[in-house]
C-alpha cells in the first residue's frame, strides 16, 4: 500500500523534530545525565549513593508508585463511564463534554490552589461537614498525622485534574466505533456488558494504549498538586528532585533523581505497549 | 500564510529583546515580592535615584539557579542583587560577587555595625555583600490565648517548660492544639533548630549537635510538639494559620507574621521566643545587596546600595514593608501600629538578659541548603516519626561532621571558635 | 434506541443517565466556583469559619486590584507572544512528523516515537539549568522567543501524537486517487489531506496554547524583565495574602476556560477519527 520507493520522504518529514529535541531537549538531558552519574567531572556513583540513603528515597518511591495505582485506574474508569454516557446523549453533546474537558486547561499550580481551598482547616470541605453536625471541630485532612486522608485528598485532586485528557482520548477512541458493530450486536442479542467488554473495549484499544501511557506517564511526574496540599508530608519522587534542586542546591542528586522518573516512565510505556498489544490490522 | 505569520512573530519578538539593550540597572531581589511591597520598593524606596532602576522579583529557587547560568554563560544582565544572606552565600563560594570593601569602609564610618558587616564576608576575606535590612523570629499570640497562660509566667520571659504547660493547658480547654511552626516546605523552620532550639537547650549548634544536653533538648521538643497542631508541617507562614484561627501561638519570621499583626493589631501580641536551660537563642536575620562579577553597570549598582543604606531610607524601608534598618537610625513614632508592635517585639529579643545570640551560618557555601536538612532530617525523624533520639542523633552528627568537613567551615557563634572545621563532639 | 422498551423503565434509565451526567459535571465545576468564591471573597471571606458555600460578602475589588497591578498587562502580552511561538513552532514542526508517523513504515519509527515521549517522561524543571545557560550564550534568554522554544518542547510530543491520529483520520485512498489524477504529493497534501485535517490542527494549535499559558518554571527562570503571565504572578503571588491567590488562581484559569470553549467542536477530533 504505501510507497517505498521514496524512503527519504519520512526522514524528511521527521528531520525538523528530530534536530529539534536533539538540539533542545537531547543536549542537555545528556549534560543532566553526566550532572547525575559524575562527580567534579569524573564518572562516580556518589550522587546515587546520597540519593538511595535519602531519609526520604524509600518512601518517595512508595508513594509515587501507590498514587499511580490508585489514580490511573479511577481515571480510566471514569473517563470509561463519562464516554458510554455522552454517547447516549443527543442534545447538549458538546456543552457537557466542554464542561469534563475543562480540567485539561488547568495548571497544577491553580489545581493545587483550588483544593486546598476545599481541603484545609478552614475551607469548604470542613465548612459543610460542620454545618450537617457531622464534625464538631475543624477536622485535619492534610497533616503528617493523617497519612491515608493526606493520600485520598491528593488522589482525589489528581483524579479531578488528570481525568480530563484520559477522557478526550478515550471519547476520541469511542467515537471510532462503528455504530454497525454494536447495533450488530444487539441484533444477535448480547446485553449491554457483554457489548461493552465484547465490542468495544477490544475496538479503542488503541486509545486505551495511548491513554494509559500518557497518563502513567504524567503520574510519575505528579508533584504540584502534591506539593500543595501536603507540602513535605508525603515525598514523591519529583518533589525530591525539585528539593535537592533548589533547597539543598545539589544538582547532581536532582539529575540522579530525575534520570530515575525517567528510567521508570520508559519502564512503564514499554510494559503497557507489550500487555495491551495493539494489532496494527484492527487500526482503521 | 503560516510562513508570513512565523516571520512577523520573529519580528516581534526582536522588538521585544530589544527592551533589553535600553541601558539601566537591574536590580533583582528575592525579599520583598509581594505585590504591595514590590510596589513600595518602585514608587517610594527607589523613586528619588538619578537613574531609573528596574526592580524584579524572583523566587529563591529560581534565583539560585538563574545566578548559576548567568555565572555558567558568563554574560549577565543582573547589575544588583538582593537577597537573604542564605541566598547569597553558594554565588560568594563560586566567587561570583564583585568585593565591596569600599562601601563596607565608608558604611562604618556612618555608624553600621562592624559584627553585621562582618556576616557580608561570608567567611571570605572581602566584601561579599552589603546588609540591607534586618529581621528576627519572634512569638506572636492571640489574646484569647493569654488567659491559658500558666500562673507566674512572664510571658516576656516564657521558658519552655511553660510554653508546653500553656500549649497544653489550651488544648485541654479549647479541644484544638493551639500552637504552631512553620514546619512546611517553605517554612523556615530550620531556623528555629539552628538560632532558637539548639542554643536555647545547648549553648551551641554545630559542636553540641548530638550532646546529651541536645537529647534531653529533642525529648522537651517531643513533648511540646505533642500540643502543637499537627497542621504545622504544612505551614510555611504563620500569618494565616494566625488569621484564620487556626493557631494561637506561633513562631516565626516578623515579616512572616506581618500580615497578621497589622491588619489587627489589637488582636495580637509579640513576645520573645521561649528561653531553654542554656538561656535565650534567637537569630538575627540579615538581607544583603551584592554586585555580580561583571554586572552590566557597577557604578549604578554601587548608587543604589548607597542610596539604600541612607538613614532616611532605610526609615522608608522600615516604615513601608517591615524590615529594620542595618545602620544608625530611630523609627518614626507615627509608625504603622503593627509594624511598631514588631519593632518592640525585636527588642524585647535583643535585649533579653538571658539572649544567646545565634549567627547566621558562615562558609557553608552552597551546602547551607544541605545543613538546613540536617536539622530537618533530625526533626523527622525523632518528632515525626519517633525514633529513638540517641540513634538519630548519632546518624545525623555523622552526615553534620562529613558535611563541616566538606565546605571547610569553621564555628560561629554561639560555638566557640576552631581550628579548621567545626567539629561535631 | 430503546423504543421497544417499555417507557416507563427507559424513563427510568434516562434519569439514571442524566444525574450521572450532572454529577460528573458537578464534580469538575463545584471546586471552580468554590475558588471563585475565594477569590471574590476578599480578605474577610477567606478567614471566615465556618465558611458558606453561598456566595454572601463578594466584590470584585480584589480581583480588579489585582488586574491593575503592574505588571499584569505587559506580562500577558508576553504569554501572548510564548504561546503563539509555541503554537507555530509545534504546529509546524509537529505535523510532518505526525505525518510521517501516520502515513509511512520506516526504519526508527519505534526509536522516534520513544524519543517524542522521552520529552514527557522526564521533569523538565531539571533541564533548566543547562538550557538557560545555553540561551545566555546564545543571546535566547529573557525573551519571548526563547520560552516559547522551551514550550515546544513540551507540546511538541502532543502535536506529533495528535496530528498522527488526525492523519491517520484522512483516507488513504483519497490522497492516493489525487496522485492518480496527477497531483505532486505537497499538492495532493494541501488541497486535499490538509483542508480535512485542519480542525484537529487547530485543536492541536490549543493545546500547545493552553500547554504554553500554563508552564511556570522554565518560564520564570528564562526571563528576567519579559516574565509571562504565570511566571509573573508565581513571584507576586506566592507570599500574597490568600485572597489574592484565589484572585490570581482563577484569573489563570478562566482563560484556558475560554480557549476549550472555543475549540470544543474540534476536541475530540484530535485523538482519531471525528466522529462518523
Amino acid at each position: 500500500m504505501q510507497n517505498i520507493k521514496k524512503t527519504w520522504i519520512p526522514y524528511l518529514l521527521i528531520a525538523p523534530s528530530v534536530i529539534f529535541l536533539a538540539l533542545l531537549f537531547l543536549l542537555p538531558l545528556i549534560q543532566t545525565i553526566w550532572l547525575a552519574v559524575s562527580e567534579g567531572g569524573a564518572p562516580s556513583l556518589a550522587n546515587l549513593r546520597t540519593m538511595a540513603g535519602d531519609l526520604n528515597f524509600r518512601l518517595a518511591i512508595r508513594n509515587t508508585f501507590l498514587l499511580a495505582l490508585a489514580v490511573v485506574p479511577v481515571q480510566i474508569v471514569i473517563a470509561l463511564a463519562m464516554g458510554s454516557m455522552v454517547a447516549k446523549v443527543d442534545g447538549g453533546r458538546e456543552t457537557i463534554l466542554w464542561v469534563w474537558t475543562i480540567p485539561l486547561g488547568i495548571s497544577d499550580l491553580a489545581a493545587g490552589l483550588l483544593w486546598l481551598s476545599i481541603l484545609q482547616n478552614s475551607g469548604y470541605l470542613n465548612s459543610l461537614l460542620f454545618s450537617f453536625g457531622l464534625i464538631e471541630r475543624q477536622a485535619n485532612w492534610l497533616s503528617y498525622q493523617t497519612p491515608i486522608a493526606l493520600f485520598f485528598a491528593i488522589a482525589v485532586a489528581e483524579i479531578w485534574r488528570g481525568t480530563a485528557i484520559v477522557m478526550v482520548i478515550i471519547v476520541a477512541g469511542l467515537n471510532q466505533v462503528p455504530k454497525e458493530f454494536r447495533e450488530a450486536a444487539e441484533v444477535f442479542g448480547a446485553g449491554p456488558w457483554t457489548r461493552f467488554f465484547r465490542i468495544t473495549l477490544p475496538l479503542i484499544k488503541p486509545a486505551l494504549q495511548s491513554a494509559l501511557i500518557l497518563r502513567t506517564v504524567l503520574a510519575f511526574e505528579v508533584f504540584a498538586v502534591v506539593y500543595a496540599l501536603g507540602g513535605t508530608n508525603m515525598p514523591v519522587l519529583v518533589g525530591e528532585a525539585y528539593t535537592w534542586q533548589n533547597q539543598n542546591q545539589n544538582y547532581g542528586v536532582a539529575a540522579a533523581y530525575a534520570v530515575l522518573i525517567m528510567v521508570i516512565s520508559l519502564a512503564a510505556t514499554l510494559v503497557y505497549l507489550k500487555a495491551v498489544r495493539v494489532d496494527p490490522e484492527r487500526l482503521p | 500564510m503560516k510562513r508570513s505569520l512565523f516571520i512577523g512573530l520573529l519580528t516581534a519578538s526582536s522588538l521585544f529583546a530589544g527592551t533589553l539593550a535600553r541601558a539601566e540597572t537591574i536590580f533583582l531581589s528575592t525579599q520583598l515580592r509581594p505585590i504591595e511591597e514590590a510596589t513600595a520598593v518602585r514608587n517610594v524606596i527607589l523613586k528619588d535615584l538619578p537613574a531609573p532602576v528596574e526592580y524584579v522579583v524572583e523566587e529563591p529557587p529560581q534565583f539560585a539557579v538563574r545566578m548559576e547560568a548567568e555565572r555558567q554563560a558568563g554574560k549577565h544582565t543582573i547589575s544588583l542583587v538582593g537577597a537573604l544572606h542564605g541566598e547569597l552565600s553558594p554565588i560568594a563560594a563560586k566567587d561570583g560577587f564583585v568585593p565591596l570593601d569600599d562601601l563596607a569602609e565608608k558604611l562604618q564610618g556612618k555608624g553600621m555595625p562592624k559584627a553585621l558587616l562582618d556576616l557580608g564576608k561570608l567567611g571570605k576575606d572581602k566584601q561579599q555583600y552589603i546588609p540591607w535590612m534586618q529581621a528576627t523570629y519572634v512569638m506572636a499570640a492571640n489574646k484569647q490565648a493569654l488567659q491559658y497562660l500558666p500562673q507566674g509566667a512572664d510571658i516576656d520571659k516564657l521558658t519552655y517548660d511553660q510554653l508546653i504547660e500553656w500549649g497544653r493547658k489550651m488544648q485541654e480547654e479549647t479541644g484544638q492544639p493551639r500552637i504552631g511552626f512553620p514546619a512546611g516546605p517553605k517554612g523556615l523552620m530550620a531556623r528555629y533548630f539552628q538560632g532558637y532550639f539548639y542554643p536555647s537547650f545547648t549553648g551551641g549548634v554545630v559542636r553540641p549537635f548530638k550532646s546529651l544536653d541536645a537529647a534531653k533538648g529533642w525529648e522537651s521538643f517531643k513533648q511540646l510538639w505533642a500540643v502543637v497542631n499537627p497542621n504545622s508541617t504544612n505551614y510555611n507562614f504563620m500569618q494565616e494559620p494566625l488569621l484564620a484561627d487556626e493557631v494561637w501561638v506561633a513562631w516565626d519570621h516578623i515579616a512572616r507574621l506581618k500580615e497578621a499583626v497589622t491588619a489587627q493589631p489589637d488582636q495580637y501580641v509579640i513576645f520573645p521566643a521561649p528561653a531553654g536551660p542554656k538561656g535565650r537563642g534567637y537569630m538575627p536575620v540579615v538581607a544583603g545587596l551584592a554586585i555580580p562579577q561583571g554586572a552590566p553597570d557597577e557604578p549604578g549598582a554601587k548608587t543604589v546600595i548607597e542610596h539604600l543604606t541612607r538613614p532616611e531610607t532605610q526609615i522608608l524601608t522600615a516604615q513601608n514593608v517591615g524590615f529594620f534598618p542595618t545602620v544608625d537610625a530611630k523609627l518614626p513614632s507615627d509608625i504603622d501600629p503593627g509594624i511598631a508592635m514588631l519593632a518592640a517585639g525585636v527588642d524585647a529579643t535583643q535585649h533579653a538578659q538571658d539572649a544567646v545570640i545565634s549567627l547566621l551560618p558562615v562558609g557553608l557555601g552552597d551546602r547551607g541548603g544541605e545543613f538546613n536538612k540536617v536539622y530537618m532530617d533530625t526533626f523527622q525523624r525523632v518528632v515525626i516519626r519517633g525514633e529513638p533520639v540517641a540513634d538519630v542523633l548519632n546518624e545525623q552528627a555523622a552526615a553534620l561532621s562529613k558535611l563541616m568537613g566538606d565546605a571547610k567551615a569553621p564555628c560561629w557563634a554561639p560555638d566557640a571558635a576552631s581550628q579548621g572545621a567545626c567539629p561535631v563532639e | 434506541m430503546t423504543a421497544a422498551q417499555p417507557s416507563n423503565f427507559g424513563s427510568a434509565r434516562k434519569m439514571l443517565l442524566w444525574s450521572g451526567i450532572a454529577a460528573l459535571c458537578a464534580w469538575v465545576l463545584v471546586p471552580i466556583y468554590l475558588v471563585a468564591l475565594g477569590a471574590f471573597g476578599g480578605r474577610s471571606g477567606v478567614y471566615q469559619w465556618p465558611k458558606s458555600i453561598l456566595p454572601t460578602g463578594i466584590s470584585l475589588e480584589p480581583f480588579l486590584l489585582f488586574l491593575r497591578t503592574e505588571g499584569v498587562a505587559g506580562a500577558f502580552l508576553n504569554s501572548l507572544g510564548a504561546a503563539a511561538v509555541t503554537v507555530v513552532l509545534s504546529v509546524l514542526i509537529g505535523a510532518p512528523a505526525g505525518y510521517a508517523l501516520a502515513r509511512y513504515d520506516f526504519r526508527g519509527k519505534d526509536s522516534f516515537r520513544l524519543l517524542v515521549l522521552l520529552t514527557r517522561a522526564f521533569p523538565l524543571a531539571i533541564l533548566a539549568l543547562p538550557l538557560t545557560v545555553s540561551f545566555i550564550r546564545i543571546g535566547l534568554y529573557d525573551t519571548v522567543i526563547g520560552v516559547g522554544l522551551v514550550h515546544t518542547i513540551l507540546a511538541l510530543p502532543f502535536a506529533a501524537l495528535v496530528t498522527q491520529g488526525i492523519f491517520m483520520g484522512v483516507p488513504r485512498e483519497l490522497e492516493e486517487a489525487a496522485w492518480v489524477f496527477g497531483c505532486s504529493r505537497p499538492q495532493a497534501f494541501f488541497r486535499i489531506v490538509a483542508p480535512l485535517a485542519l480542525p484537529g490542527l487547530a485543536a492541536t494549535a490549543v493545546f500547545a496554547f493552553v500547554i504554553s499559558w500554563n508552564e511556570v518554571f522554565a518560564a520564570s527562570v528564562l526571563t528576567v524583565r519579559n516574565r509571562t503571565l504565570t511566571a509573573y504572578l508565581l513571584t507576586v503571588l506566592s507570599e500574597s495574602p490568600l485572597h489574592y491567590r484565589f484572585a490570581g488562581g482563577l484569573l489563570l484559569i478562566l482563560p484556558s476556560v475560554i480557549f476549550i470553549f472555543a475549540v470544543r467542536r474540534y476536541l475530540f477530533a484530535i485523538w482519531g477519527i471525528s466522529s462518523k
